[in-house]
């Protein structure tokens, strides 16, 4: 959930009223927002870095405001106030527009050429006419287009936005890729040109732009930008030029979107437009701009779509399980910016989706709204009629059953981790990795990640190293799930329910494990016996001292060992005692 | 033991008095050997609390056996005066008394008596004075009565050097009425015996008080872990509310099912790598239904079933990738695609197991946890049910701000529509983590105390049952 940061006074101002702090946690409540703290940069910076370094910082008054994933629309002030008083019907939604030059000339027009195929193929385009900024506006600005870069361009991966003073530079703009040691230009605050190649090295320790690098790093050809007399717009999705950088007495403002994602590279288009077309001579209109593809194909954006979905009341007090007339639905959605009639056919009510909800893709989300606007609250709880009775996995409760009475044998539960290292499951247990059919993850951040466990044993072994001050015998058991590859699985591996105990203690107590062995199968109700019975046989494992250890075989089939630990296997687990051990797998019991 | 007559005299004494007495003193006026008197104590303490007695060590004066001697029978210098009549006495007649020598030259000394030499018939004893006054045995006979304090050092040692006193260390007892003081003794019993049973003495015996302080021995017993406890509290919720527990025993699943089955985009930042475990081998999931797949690829890429879509270029091989599961809801898919192969019927599913994230650990995140899952699925269900359903289940639990431990909603149609499952279907889950409402219920600050190889077992040894209600 992204967190938006505004100044609680500029928000009062913009929303006309004074709230006190609980009032305006309410209304967030209501609007489907959450109030997540109230703070200031000073005591952010505090609480960051001491008491020094905040001195002199502002103690202005911020709400913090949780928003939905992918309600883009309340990620600025601007949309937050549009939002609460259209909510609250102080305000109607307004209407987008896209209009064509004042002047009755040509539009804006970015030409994307073919080389930009293989890196970053999709750019869209918008011209904002006559703004006025003010430092508080311009700051809302860069703010929300780092906002949108942090969540639906998902760290510039799918689009980066660049905004430039358009009274600097000239269209025809050109969007293309050329190699990096072919592009020189002056980035954004830096006083001398750069090639992209060093602006790479450059940006390597900028402690912002470092995490963007890699999307272009290794790519034969970086996207640029350029207008019409070769001065370079921007080069995304890193950095724009410092030619033509927006600033506080930006009027006209020329705002690219290149992507990976076209679908993405419109709603954000549209999301920084809408938001701030505001401010314009004309607010809420948006000039548009030509973008013509490699193969000819000439689109005008912003796309400032209005779409009109049509459902019925009583699908909505179905869902909801609320009991309003249709009218009273669509007077609900028009207050979530879903401007709604009803149709008069029925109940059925026209809901039109603006270009600003780009998060409404189903009627279930219309639905969502509509019971935001009624008040969680307010719905009435009712039990599901739902008629079911319930069974236990047989897995599961076989499990809990041996549990407890592994517990009455006097063995104490432990619960460990079901990943860890190879070294785990193979060295310290002086087996060979290949051997143990063991899944192994790619991206393990630390050692003990490497590996899905592939017995219980390591584990357990761990806890009785953590825990060798206790007084003695130490008596451990777990019944839990290993991870073995298994070709004829879908993913290719499955789990397997496992039942170890150890023994620790001055002497190896293989006697004890064999009684616990017996004592399971009694609860199993399996008998000794070679046939249907179970029994042990003398076998040689590398876990194990030699001739210490034994195969254990239920109904001819077998199902794990047991034996004294070889003494490399106790000393690599950091264990001073004796140790003996039983591993078995429960499902054949099932 | 003592003579009980004994015992009960010291008791009746003992009931007597606001503090306490010193057996030296009961030895006093009981008239017995203070021998006797600590033999008394020593019974009384084997009762139990009867009596308290601190020991205590003092000296004292004793008479020696030439002491006592005098003290009952006179000094020798008394002896001998007494034995002389009026009319005097041989001397070689005196000197034959026992104590002839001795007082002789005493009873000379004080003036006592006076020796005739030249008396005819050998020399003759003659008394000097009418009556004398025995200091010796009057003073020994003071100590006699334990009065040794009224004698001067001087006059103690003078009569030590006689050896007719001797200073002795003398052991007592301060002795106090117990918690269960009484002035009657029976002998109490330890324990109960097979004996006393098959005799029925235990009806007239008395048994020494239990010390209800202390702790009793420790059971010798095996113990669950806590955090499996509460795991089996919320299965029996579960199974209460009469929801089917559903296979969550595959810890590898496929992005397919752990993403794309649930409407959940390819370029979801959920997918990324800073927060999943992706698995090198077997990289690739090879099976799933195709006719699904194409369904699922359709409502992501284009749209349908009354969806926008995603409108992105959806592809198999992101689908195909391997991983550790980040939440069983993979496995609820899985359950929900099963149902809607076969005619409807209402279902009610739980599960609660291991689930992984590839996450930055602090205190309260680790690598993997249990997540706990219900699903509803039926015709009608609405977001009141839902509400509903969660009140009860949080009922149950005893939590009240249950807003804070866990996620709830309504599956989407994007989800459910292309399993097959009927239109008019809905499905409400909710899920949290099992960790995180124990650490609450527990105070519980550090996950690591609670999960993994690093616990203390001791916590498992001392942790409660487990009755999330209460």
């Amino acid at each position: 959930m992204p967190t938006v940061s505004v100044k609680r006074d500029l928000l009062f101002e913009a929303l006309g009223q004074k709230y006190t702090d609980e009032e305006f946690d309410e209304l967030c409540f209501e609007f489907g927002l959450e109030l997540d703290e109230i703070t200031s940069e000073k005591e952010i910076l505090i609480r960051e870095q001491g008491d020094e370094k905040a001195e002199g910082a502002s103690d202005v008054v911020l709400y913090k405001i949780d928003v939905p994933a992918n309600r883009y629309d309340l990620l600025c002030l601007e949309g937050l106030v549009r939002g609460l008083q259209v909510f609250k019907e102080k305000l109607e939604a307004p209407r987008y527009k896209r209009v064509s030059p004042a002047d009755g000339g040509e539009p804006q027009r970015l030409v994307i050429t073919e080389e930009t195929a293989s890196v970053r193929p999709h750019a869209v385009a918008a011209v904002l006419r006559n703004i006025t900024f003010t430092q508080e506006r311009y700051e809302s600005f860069i703010e929300l287009q780092e906002k949108l870069h942090q969540n639906i361009c998902r760290k510039r991966t799918l689009v980066a936005i660049g905004t430039h003073d358009l009274d600097t530079i000239s269209g025809p703009f050109t969007y293309t890729a050329k190699p990096p040691g072919e592009i020189r230009f002056k980035p954004l605050n830096q006083s001398k040109e750069y090639t992209a190649t060093e602006l790479m090295s450059l940006y390597k320790t900028d402690s912002h732009l470092r995490h963007y690098l890699h999307i272009i790093e290794n790519e034969p050809l970086y996207p640029i930008i350029y207008d019409s007399n070769g001065i370079v717009l921007s080069m995304p999705p890193i950095i724009n030029g410092d030619h033509s950088k927006i600033s506080l007495n930006t009027k006209n403002i020329f705002i690219e979107c290149t992507a990976t994602d076209l679908t993405k590279a419109k709603t954000t288009l549209d999301m920084v437009v809408t938001m701030f077309s505001e401010y314009c001579e004309e607010p809420f209109t948006v000039e548009g701009a030509e973008v013509v593809y490699p193969d000819g194909r000439l689109c005008v954006y912003p796309e400032l779509a209005y779409r009109t979905e049509t459902l019925s009341g009583d699908f909505i007090n179905k869902r909801v399980g609320i009991n309003e007339s249709a009218e009273s639905i669509a007077q609900l959605l028009t207050r979530m910016c879903l401007r709604s009639e009803v149709s008069g056919e029925g109940d059925l009510i026209q809901v039109e989706i603006p270009p600003t909800r780009a998060d409404v893709i189903h009627a279930c989300d219309i639905m969502e709204d509509a019971a935001i606007a009624y008040g969680f609250n307010n719905i009435v709880r009712s039990t599901p009629r739902t008629y079911t009775i319930a069974n236990q996995l047989p897995l599961n409760k076989l499990t809990e059953l041996l549990r407890q009475d592994l517990a009455a044998a006097g063995f104490t539960e432990a619960l460990t981790f079901a990943l860890c290292s190879e070294e785990d499951i193979a060295d310290k247990l002086r087996k060979n990795i290949a051997e143990t059919r063991a899944v192994h993850i790619s991206n393990p951040k630390t050692t003990e990640f490497q590996v899905a466990r592939t017995c219980l044993l390591p584990g357990l072994l761990k806890t009785l190293a953590a825990n060798r001050k206790m007084p003695l015998p130490l008596k451990l058991f777990e019944i839990s799930d290993v991870v073995l590859k298994d070709e004829t699985k879908d993913v290719g591996a499955r789990n397997n329910r496992r039942l170890c105990a150890v023994y620790y203690n001055k002497s190896p107590g293989f006697e004890v494990i064999h009684g616990l062995l017996d004592r399971v199968m009694q609860l199993l109700d399996v008998k000794p016996g070679r046939n249907q019975g179970y029994h042990i046989q003398a076998a040689e494992d590398s876990t194990f001292f030699p001739g210490r250890c034994a195969e254990i075989f239920s109904c001819g089939k077998s199902i794990g060992h047991l034996g004294v630990l070889h003494p490399d296997v106790i000393s690599r687990f950091e264990l001073t005692m004796p140790c003996s051990a039983i591993d078995i797998d429960i499902e054949p019991f099932l | 033991m003592a003579d009980t007559g004994l015992l009960e005299a010291l008791l009746r004494l003992l009931e007597k008095v606001d503090g306490g007495i010193e057996s030296q003193d009961v030895a006093a006026d009981l008239g017995v050997d203070h021998q006797l008197i600590v033999g008394a104590v020593k019974s009384l303490q084997a009762l139990g609390e009867v009596i308290s007695a601190q020991q205590k060590s003092s000296k004292r004066w004793e008479l020696t056996g030439e002491g006592r001697e005098i003290a009952e029978q006179g000094s020798h210098e008394a002896r001998v005066f007494n034995a002389i009549p009026d009319e005097g006495l041989p001397q070689n007649e005196l000197m034959k008394m026992p104590s002839g020598k001795v007082g002789f030259s005493k009873a000379m000394s004080n003036k006592w008596i006076r020796l005739d030499k030249a008396h005819e018939g050998g020399p003759r004893v003659f008394k000097t004075v009418e009556t004398i006054e025995d200091t010796v045995r009057d003073k020994l006979q003071l100590v006699q009565k334990g009065l040794s304090a009224k004698l001067e050092d001087k006059e103690k040692n003078e009569l030590k050097k006689r050896k007719l006193l001797s200073e002795v260390t003398v052991k007592s007892y301060w002795i106090t009425k117990g918690s269960s003081f009484s002035t009657t003794i029976t002998k109490q019993e330890t324990e109960l015996t097979p004996e006393m049973i098959a005799s029925g003495s235990w009806k007239e015996k008395k048994f020494k008080p239990y010390n209800f302080e202390a702790m009793g021995v420790a059971a010798d017993c095996g113990h669950l872990h806590p955090l499996m406890k509460v795991r089996t509290q919320f299965r029996q919720i579960f199974l209460e509310m009469g929801f089917t527990e559903m296979p969550t025993n595959n810890f590898i699943e496929s992005s397919f099912w752990n993403f794309d089955s649930l409407f959940q985009p390819q370029q979801h930042p959920a997918r990324d790598q800073h927060d999943t475990f992706f698995i090198s081998d077997p990289a690739l999931a090879h099976e799933f239904p195709q006719d699904y797949l194409e369904r699922v690829k359709q409502v992501h890429s284009e749209g349908g079933y009354g969806s926008q879509g995603y409108k992105y270029d959806w592809k198999i091989e992101e689908a195909q990738k391997n991983l550790l599961r980040t939440h069983t809801t993979a496995v609820s898919a899985r359950m929900l695609y099963k149902l809607a192969q076969q005619k409807f019927t209402p279902v009610k599913y739980f599960s609660i197991d291991r689930v992984f994230r590839n996450e930055t650990l602090d205190a309260t995140h680790l690598a993997e946890f249990h997540q706990i899952e219900g699903v509803v699925a039926d015709y009608g269900l609405t977001l009141g049910n839902l509400m509903g359903i969660l009140h009860q289940f949080f009922t149950k639990l005893g939590l009240k701000k249950w807003v804070e431990v866990g996620n709830s909603g309504v599956f989407r149609p994007e989800m459910l529509l292309p399993m097959g499952l009927p239109e008019g279907v809905s499905v409400i889950a909710w899920g949290l983590s099992l960790e995180r409402p124990t650490m609450i219920k527990y105070g519980i600050n550090n996950i690591r105390e609670l999960v993994g190889h690093k616990v203390n077992l001791q916590m498992v040894y001392d942790s409660p049952i487990c009755r999330l209600d209460s």
